[in-house]
């Protein structure tokens, strides 16, 4: 198993407040499997990727992985002095490897997301569906075995996701990584994975994990898969519901009776 | 999508730079700044040439303008000009440089370490609104009446205000540029010199030209208050002073606005041009 998360959870402390984030996590995750985390926001969808990808330490439980996965974030986050080609490049220059050598791979990675063209030029030069292809062959130059992506188009319009998803299917059947994609969108991870897993609300714990057989390119009209997305949404809306409830007790009586959360703590600091 | 196709368009034709249309609009704006700015002086020398011609105060006082520019050419031509330029900026270099590194590291660890943070920090803003040339007194007896005392002052002149934009750059740092770096494998040393400092070098350029201004400041000050030193620009006005010649003081007045303002326009400026455009877009 590239991924194995046994028993997981993880609680954030923080201006003396602790959130608990996820809560008894367990997840294998096959090699070359394309696995779809989707949950109300705050769930610790991110949290979970960043546990894996070795970014933050967990509370409790066990997480194993094969190699050194790379990370796709919502955002590209090059950086914007260097040039697309250099960007890619970079995690092979930390890693020691000679120019030369170092700027064929990013070129080929540039080639995979048919960002070629625009080598040279620096993110700034860039529309955003351009950028997020950037950053993916930055992950990509590194050979991981596990690609971690955190609502990689979520900030995209609707054409440039659709385009971008299309996109990563081809790379990912060329590359067969193990894929762990997160998603707030149920027809996303329907589309495009093997295998999509739900998340409660806050603290996240796993409410369904389904395998998503359809051949692709795949359609959600399509009766099996409208049918799999009507019981997931329901599923998915219970969810969204509770957090919704949450807020607002939050907000009635928060100050007064319940614990403040970390981010009234920042306000309410003077 | 309009939108993404002109930026694709744009990225494609990046060597042109500029459309041509793009150029002529920024060529016929800049044109007319200049023409104002050149109105603005003309009219701003020509006061001044009225001023000294009424006779109101006398010559002594308010020298005319072409006074004022025979006593340049002949502190130009009698060679005490260019050597005082050449030892001002001497000066300056070194005692820039060594804020420069000085102010970097100190804003590095102030940025990153609390501990740094919370003791040294209040000590940096305290320092930034002391005027650095009463430094001078006491480093003339801890260093003697040397280039040391007055490369102190300079460096007290710069260093907080680096220190100070390091570490603001720094602490605005976007966290997914942070997170980024750290996934590709930065840390320690190498985070420091590829990310943080890159990252921060708009915040950093503002804090370097302002640096500069208040180690120019200092200098002048420490150069006309001290007179053991070799002599820089800040003598010569002191010169002036002792022989009460206001031509001459208006003279180097006008040489100090000079040197400050072409090092500003010459370099510090176009850097920033350059960052501030491709920093810019890419916010995260
Ligand atoms: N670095 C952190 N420090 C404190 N709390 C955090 C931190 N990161 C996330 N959290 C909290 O943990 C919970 C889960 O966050 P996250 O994993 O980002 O959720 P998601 O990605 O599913 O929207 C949220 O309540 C968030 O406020
Ligand atoms: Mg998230």
């Amino acid at each position: 198993m590239p991924v194995s998360i046994q028993r997981v959870s993880k609680t954030y402390n923080r201006y003396g407040t602790s959130v608990d984030a996820l809560d008894d996590v367990s997840l294998n995750i096959p090699d070359g499997q394309f696995v779809s985390l989707v949950g109300p926001s705050g769930c610790g969808k991110s949290t979970l990727l960043s546990l894996v990808g070795g970014l933050e330490t967990l509370s409790r439980g066990q997480i194993s992985r094969t190699g050194q996965p790379a990370i796709v974030f919502q955002e590209a986050a090059l950086f914007p002095w260097r040039t697309v080609l250099d960007n890619v490049a970079f995690g092979l220059q930390l890693r020691g490897v000679g120019k030369r050598e170092r700027r064929d791979r990013a070129a080929s990675a540039l080639r995979m997301v048919h960002l070629a063209r625009f080598a040279e030029a620096y993110p700034y030069e860039l529309s955003g569906g351009m950028r997020q292809r950037a950053a993916i062959a930055r992950a990509l130059v590194l050979d991981p075995t596990v690609l971690l992506m955190d609502e990689p188009f979520g900030a995209l319009d609707a054409q440039t996701r659709a385009l971008l998803q299309d996109e990563l299917l081809s790379v990912w059947e060329r590359t067969r990584k193990t894929v762990l994609f997160v998603t707030h969108s149920l027809d996303e991870a329907l589309i495009l994975s093997d295998r999509v897993v739900l998340f409660s609300a806050r603290p996240g714990r796993i409410v369904a994990d389904v395998a998503v057989e359809a051949p692709r390119p795949r359609d959600t009209a399509d009766p099996p898969l409208a049918a799999l997305q009507r019981h997931l949404r329901d599923l998915l809306a219970a969810e969204v519901e509770k957090v919704a409830r949450a807020e607002m007790d939050a907000d009635w009586e928060g100050a007064a009776v319940t614990a403040p959360s970390p981010e009234q703590n920042v306000g309410a600091d003077i | 999508m309009a939108e993404s196709i002109s930026r694709i368009s744009t990225a494609a034709n990046r060597e042109q730079a500029q459309s041509e249309t793009e150029a002529g609009v920024l060529r016929r704006s800049q044109r007319r700044a200049w023409g104002g700015r050149l109105l603005f002086f003309s009219s701003l020398l020509a006061l001044w040439w009225g001023l000294a011609a009424s006779g109101v105060w006398s010559a002594s006082l308010l020298p005319s303008p072409a006074a004022v520019a025979a006593s340049l050419a002949e502190i130009g031509a009698s060679g005490l000009l260019l050597p005082a330029i050449a030892t001002s900026a001497q000066r300056m270099m070194i005692g820039y440089v060594i804020s420069l590194a000085v102010g970097t590291m100190l804003g590095l660890a102030l940025a990153q370490v609390r501990a740094v943070d919370e003791t040294l920090g209040p000590v940096v803003t305290g320092l930034q609104s002391l005027p650095s040339i009463s430094w001078l007194p006491p480093a003339l007896l801890w260093f003697g009446a040397g280039e040391a005392a007055v490369l102190f002052v300079i460096v007290m002149g710069a260093v907080w205000s680096i220190a100070q934009a390091v570490r603001s750059g720094v602490r605005s740092l976007p966290p997914l540029t942070l997170r980024a770096a750290q996934m590709l494998g930065a840390h320690g040393p190498r985070l420091w010199w590829h990310v943080l400092l890159p990252a921060t070098l708009p915040t950093f350029l503002t804090g370097m030209r302002l640096g500069w201004a208040f180690a120019w400041r200092a200098l002048m000050a420490g150069e006309l208050l001290s007179r053991s030193l070799r002599p820089g620009v800040g003598r010569l006005l002191s010169q002036g002073r002792d022989t009460q010649d206001m031509a001459m003081m208006l003279a180097v007045i006008v040489v100090i606005l000079a040197f400050g303002l072409a090092v500003d326009r010459l370099l510090f400026l176009p850097l920033e041009r350059v960052v501030a455009r491709r920093w810019g877009v890419e916010g995260a």
